[in-house]
C-alpha cells in the first residue's frame, strides 16, 4: 500500500524551531535530512497583510486546522473527557515555522533552580517541601544550567536575542547578541516602581530584533518596526525571529536538505529484527490522500508537545503513564502555567496600540527560588512583567468587575479605558502532579483515524497559591505605579480550556537521567531505541515561571550535537 | 504616520457624496460646500488639492451610515436581519460616544461570516458523538454557527411574545435588555436541549460577533468609515511606529485600513 522513498541519515517530525535547528545542524554537519510539514510553505512573503487582528488573532488563521486533529480534555478522571472543538487556552501551530512564526519572542532561559528543582528544593528546605504524599511529583532534568549554557548561548545567537544582563538569572557566558529594545514610557513607570519597592527589573529577551542583525549561520534578521501585530501574527519584516528566517534557510543553503509539505506523519515504525532502533516514519500525503514510508537511519520527532507524545503512544513505543500505579513514563508530568495579574486604570492616555511582541520589562525577584519559600504554601514562582505588545481593539475590552459586559456602560468604559489602562501580570510555574497527565483518547479519532490525544488536567493547590501570592505582588507594582485604580484578577478555580492562557504547554515526554521517570535521556534520546530522538517543551519535567522558546531552543542544539554524534558513532549517548 | 494626501484616495465617490449629505440631501455647511467643489465627481479616486480636510471632517462625523446597505449572503429574510440588527445595536448601542452596531455595519459583518468559514464551523472539530459536557471543556453542541443563530433569533421572538406580546425587533430597548439578560444568564428557553443548544452559548456568540463587527478591519463589512476605531483611539493598519515609540505623550494618528489606505 504504502509507497516505500529512498532512505535518508535524517527524518524531522515537523518543521518549527526544533526541526529546523535539528536540520540546520545535521545538514551542516553533511547529514541527508528531511523535514516532513503537516502544513504548507510559508515565510515573510506571505506577511505582507498580516494587520488583520480578525483573520490572525480572532479566526487562528496561521493555526492548526482542529477540524482534522484536536485533542480531547477532561479536568479530573471522573469526567467524560471531551474534544477541545475550538482553540481557546493554547494556539497550536500549524505550518512551516509551526508556533515560531507566531510566537511573541519573549526569550527567557529557565533558571538553574529549574532543572535541578528536586535537590534543590530538598536541600534548602527538606523533602517534606516536596509535598509527595499530596501527589506533586518534582524531578530534576538530569542536567545543569551550567551545563546547557552553551546551548543557550548557541540558541540566542542564531535567534540574535535582543537583551540585558538579568541579576536574578543564571550566569552568562556572553552577553546578548543585540542589545536591548526602546524602553518606552509604560515601561519605564513599571522600572520606577519595581526599582522603588526593590525589585531588579531587566529589558526582557526579545527575538523583536532592537538592530538589524546577521547570525552565525549567516542569516540576516532585520530589525523591528513596532508595528504592534506580533502574537498570533507573521513577521512582515522578517525581524522577528522564526525557522523561516533563520535555520530553515540556513539547511536549505547546505544542499542536504528537503522541507517535504502537507505529508502528515502517522506512525513511527519500530524494526521489526531489533527492539533498540527505529526504522523510519509512515506518513500520508494530505492532499492526495497517499501514504509514504520515509526510512531513516534517525528519527527525530519535532512537533509540538501533544504529537510528539501522540507519535510514540500510537506507535507502541514506550510505557504509558498510569496514574493509578504511577507507572510508565510517557505522557507523565503534564505541566502548564497558571497567570496572576493587576490592571491598573489611569487618567492619562498611553500609546497602548503600539508595540512590539517582547517589548517588555519585568523582574524575577518572586520567580524560581529567587525568594523564601519557607513560610509559603507553594514553591516556585512567576516572572513579574509589564509588556507592550500592542493592544488592538476587537481583543481589548477592558471594563470593572461591576461594569456590564454589554450596552452603553460597556461601550463607554471599555473604549476610555482602552488606551487608559495598564497591566502586570505574573506568569507562574506548574509542578508535576500525579493526576495531570496526557493519555489517548478511546473514543474520539483524527481524520486519518488515529485517536486523539486525551488530556487530563486540572490546577491544584500548589497552583492557585503561587497565582495568589504572585497577584498580590503585581497588585502592589500597580499601586506603586500611581494607577487611580486597581483591580487584581479574580482567582482561577478549575482549569478552562476555553479562554486563551498561553501556548506554553509542557510534559508528557520528559528527558532526565533516569528511565524510571523519564523518556528520553539528556540528549532528547529515547531509553529504548537509540536512533529516535524526542525534543520540545515536551521534554520539560515540570514548566517555569517563563516562555519556553529559548529552553526548547537549548534543548534543540543539545540534541542536533547528539543526532550527529550519533550518526558517526552510534550506541548509547549518555554513556560517557 | 498617516499621510493625509495620500489617505484621502480610501474615500470612495460614494462615501464621499454620503457624508458630505449630496445622497442624502442633507445640509452641506460652508466647510462641506468647499469640499464639494474641490472634489472632482468624475475621478473619486483622485484627491482635490481642497477637497482633503472637509472630506475628512464629514467621514469622521458618523452618524449617516444607517444607510450603508453592502448586500446580504446570509440573512434572506429582512425580518430577521432586522432582529438580529437590533440584539446587536443593544449590545453596543449608539450613543454620545459615537455610532453603534447598526450604523457601524456589524450585522452586515456578522451577515457574511455566517455565510462562510465562521458560519459553518469549518475549521473546527465537528465530529461525535456529542455530549453535554462542563463548562471548562468549551463548546460541545452539534450545531455549527449558522444555525445556532438562526435558532437564537426565533426563540428571540418567542420570549419577547411570551413577555411582551410582541415581536423582539418591535420591543423598546429596555424590554430588548431583559430578554438578551434572561439568555445571557442562561433563563431563556431554547427549546431544545441543553446539548444542542444553551442560551447563554447564543448570547456569547452575538455577543463577540457585534463587539468583532463593530472593531475588524473594513474589509469585512463593519467598523464602517474606521468608525469604531475613532471611537477607540486605534490606528489600524499602520507599517510601523518606530518613529513614535519612544515619545512618552499620547500620540493620535488617523486610522488605515488594511487594504485601500496608504501603502
Amino acid at each position: 500500500m504504502a509507497t516505500e522513498l529512498d532512505k535518508v541519515d535524517v527524518v524531522t517530525i515537523g518543521v518549527g524551531w526544533t526541526g529546523g535547528i535539528i536540520a540546520a545542524e545535521a545538514a551542516k554537519a553533511g547529514l541527508s535530512v528531511v523535514g516532513l510539514e503537516r502544513g504548507r510553505e510559508r515565510g515573510t512573503e506571505d506577511y505582507q497583510n498580516i494587520h488583520d487582528e480578525y483573520k490572525y488573532a480572532i479566526r487562528y488563521e496561521l493555526m492548526q486546522d482542529v477540524s482534522k486533529e484536536t485533542l480531547t480534555f477532561r479536568n479530573n478522571r471522573e469526567q467524560r473527557a471531551l474534544p477541545m472543538r475550538q482553540l481557546g487556552s493554547f494556539l497550536l501551530g500549524e505550518n512551516l515555522g509551526g508556533a515560531g512564526t507566531h510566537w511573541n519572542g519573549q526569550t527567557w532561559r529557565f533558571l538553574p533552580y529549574d532543572f535541578e528543582i528536586r535537590s534543590m528544593t530538598e536541600e534548602r528546605y527538606g523533602s517534606e517541601k516536596l509535598r509527595e504524599d499530596e501527589g506533586y511529583r518534582l524531578q530534576d532534568w538530569g542536567i545543569t544550567y551550567d551545563e546547557l549554557e552553551p546551548y543557550f548561548d548557541q540558541f540566542e545567537k542564531t535567534a540574535g536575542i535582543s537583551g540585558e544582563d538579568n541579576p536574578m538569572a543564571g550566569e552568562r557566558s556572553d552577553a546578548y547578541p543585540t542589545p536591548p529594545m526602546i524602553k518606552t514610557r509604560t515601561l519605564q513607570m513599571f522600572e520606577e516602581a519595581s526599582t522603588n519597592l526593590g525589585y531588579s527589573p531587566i529589558m526582557m529577551p526579545s527575538a523583536n530584533l532592537s538592530e538589524q542583525y546577521e547570525n552565525p549561520d549567516g542569516e540576516s534578521i532585520a530589525a523591528c518596526q513596532y508595528c504592534a501585530f506580533c502574537e498570533r501574527f507573521g513577521c512582515e519584516y522578517g525581524a522577528k525571529s522564526s525557522p523561516e528566517v533563520t535555520v530553515i534557510p540556513t539547511a536549505r543553503k547546505t544542499g542536504n536538505y528537503e522541507v517535504r509539505t502537507h505529508a502528515n506523519v502517522v506512525e513511527v515504525l519500530k524494526d521489526e529484527d531489533d527492539d533498540s532502533r527505529v526504522t523510519g516514519v509512515r506518513y500520508v500525503d494530505v492532499r492526495t490522500g497517499e501514504e509514504f514510508i520515509q526510512p531513516a537511519d534517525v528519527v527525530v520527532l519535532t512537533s509540538y508537545v501533544f504529537n510528539n507524545y501522540k507519535l510514540l503512544r500510537v506507535s507502541d513505543i514506550g510505557q504509558q503513564y498510569d496514574p493509578e500505579t504511577e507507572e510508565g513514563t510517557l505522557g507523565r508530568n503534564y505541566c502548564y502555567q497558571i497567570f496572576g495579574g493587576a490592571t491598573g486604570y489611569f487618567d492619562e492616555q498611553f500609546n497602548t496600540f503600539m508595540g512590539a511582541g517582547a517589548l517588555g520589562m519585568a523582574f524575577d525577584d518572586f520567580n524560581g527560588d529567587n525568594f523564601d519559600h519557607s513560610d509559603l504554601d507553594f514553591l516556585h514562582g512567576g516572572n513579574m512583567a509589564i509588556t507592550q505588545t500592542g493592544n488592538r481593539p476587537i481583543a481589548t475590552n477592558r471594563t470593572k468587575p461591576d461594569t456590564p459586559s454589554w450596552g452603553s456602560e460597556f461601550k463607554k468604559e471599555s473604549i476610555e479605558s482602552y488606551t487608559r489602562t495598564l497591566r502586570v501580570q505574573g506568569q507562574c510555574a506548574i509542578l508535576p502532579h500525579r493526576d495531570n497527565y496526557l493519555d489517548l483518547d478511546e473514543t474520539y479519532n483524527d481524520v486519518y483515524g488515529v485517536p486523539l490525544v486525551k488530556l487530563t488536567f486540572n490546577f491544584t493547590d500548589q497552583d492557585l497559591a503561587v497565582q495568589k501570592y504572585v497577584t498580590e505582588k503585581a497588585g502592589e507594582v500597580m499601586e506603586e505605579m500611581g494607577a487611580n485604580d486597581v483591580v487584581l484578577d479574580a482567582a482561577s478555580t478549575d482549569y478552562d480550556i476555553t479562554p486563551y492562557q498561553s501556548t506554553h504547554n509542557t510534559g508528557g515526554t520528559v528527558m532526565g537521567d533516569d528511565p524510571e521517570t523519564s523518556v528520553t535521556n539528556t540528549y532528547l534520546q529515547h531509553w529504548d531505541r537509540d536512533n529516535l530522538f524526542v525534543v520540545g517543551a515536551g521534554s520539560f519535567a515540570h514548566n517555569s515561571g517563563y516562555n519556553p522558546t529559548a529552553t526548547v531552543g537549548a534543548l534543540a542544539y543539545r540534541c542536533a550535537e547528539g543526532v550527529i554524534r550519533f550518526a558517526e558513532e552510534g550506541g548509547r549517548l549518555e554513556e560517557e | 504616520m498617516a499621510d493625509k494626501t495620500n489617505k484621502e484616495k480610501q474615500f470612495s465617490r460614494r462615501d464621499f457624496l454620503k457624508t458630505t449629505g449630496v445622497a442624502t440631501g442633507g445640509i452641506i455647511g460652508g466647510s462641506m460646500l468647499g469640499g464639494l467643489v474641490g472634489f472632482r465627481l468624475d475621478s473619486p479616486t483622485e484627491e482635490a488639492d481642497t477637497g482633503q480636510q472637509s472630506a475628512e471632517q464629514g467621514a469622521e462625523g458618523g452618524g449617516n451610515s444607517g444607510s450603508y446597505n453592502p448586500g446580504r449572503m446570509f440573512f434572506h429574510n429582512d425580518t430577521t436581519f432586522d432582529t438580529i440588527s437590533q440584539a446587536m445595536e443593544r449590545i453596543y448601542p449608539e450613543d454620545d460616544m459615537g455610532p453603534g452596531a447598526i450604523a457601524l455595519g456589524a450585522p452586515f459583518f456578522l451577515d457574511m461570516q455566517l455565510a462562510g468559514e465562521y458560519g459553518n464551523n469549518t475549521r473546527e472539530y465537528m465530529q461525535g458523538p456529542f455530549y453535554e459536557g462542563e463548562a471548562t471543556q468549551g463548546y460541545q453542541s452539534r450545531l455549527i454557527r449558522s444555525e445556532l443563530f438562526r435558532l437564537g433569533i426565533e426563540r428571540l421572538d418567542t420570549e419577547a411574545n411570551e413577555m411582551f406580546d410582541d415581536d423582539f425587533r418591535n420591543l423598546d430597548g429596555g424590554q430588548m435588555d431583559e430578554i438578551l439578560t434572561r439568555f445571557q444568564e442562561g433563563e431563556a428557553d431554547m427549546g431544545v436541549p441543553a446539548a444542542t443548544a444553551k442560551p447563554q452559548d447564543f448570547f456569547r456568540l452575538l455577543r463577540s460577533a457585534t463587539i468583532e463587527g463593530v472593531y475588524a478591519d473594513p474589509l469585512y463589512r463593519g467598523n464602517h468609515n474606521m468608525e469604531g476605531w475613532k471611537m477607540k483611539n486605534f490606528p489600524g493598519h499602520q507599517h510601523a511606529y518606530i518613529q513614535e515609540i519612544d515619545t512618552d505623550s499620547f500620540t493620535e494618528i488617523e486610522p488605515q485600513p488594511l487594504f485601500g489606505g496608504n501603502h
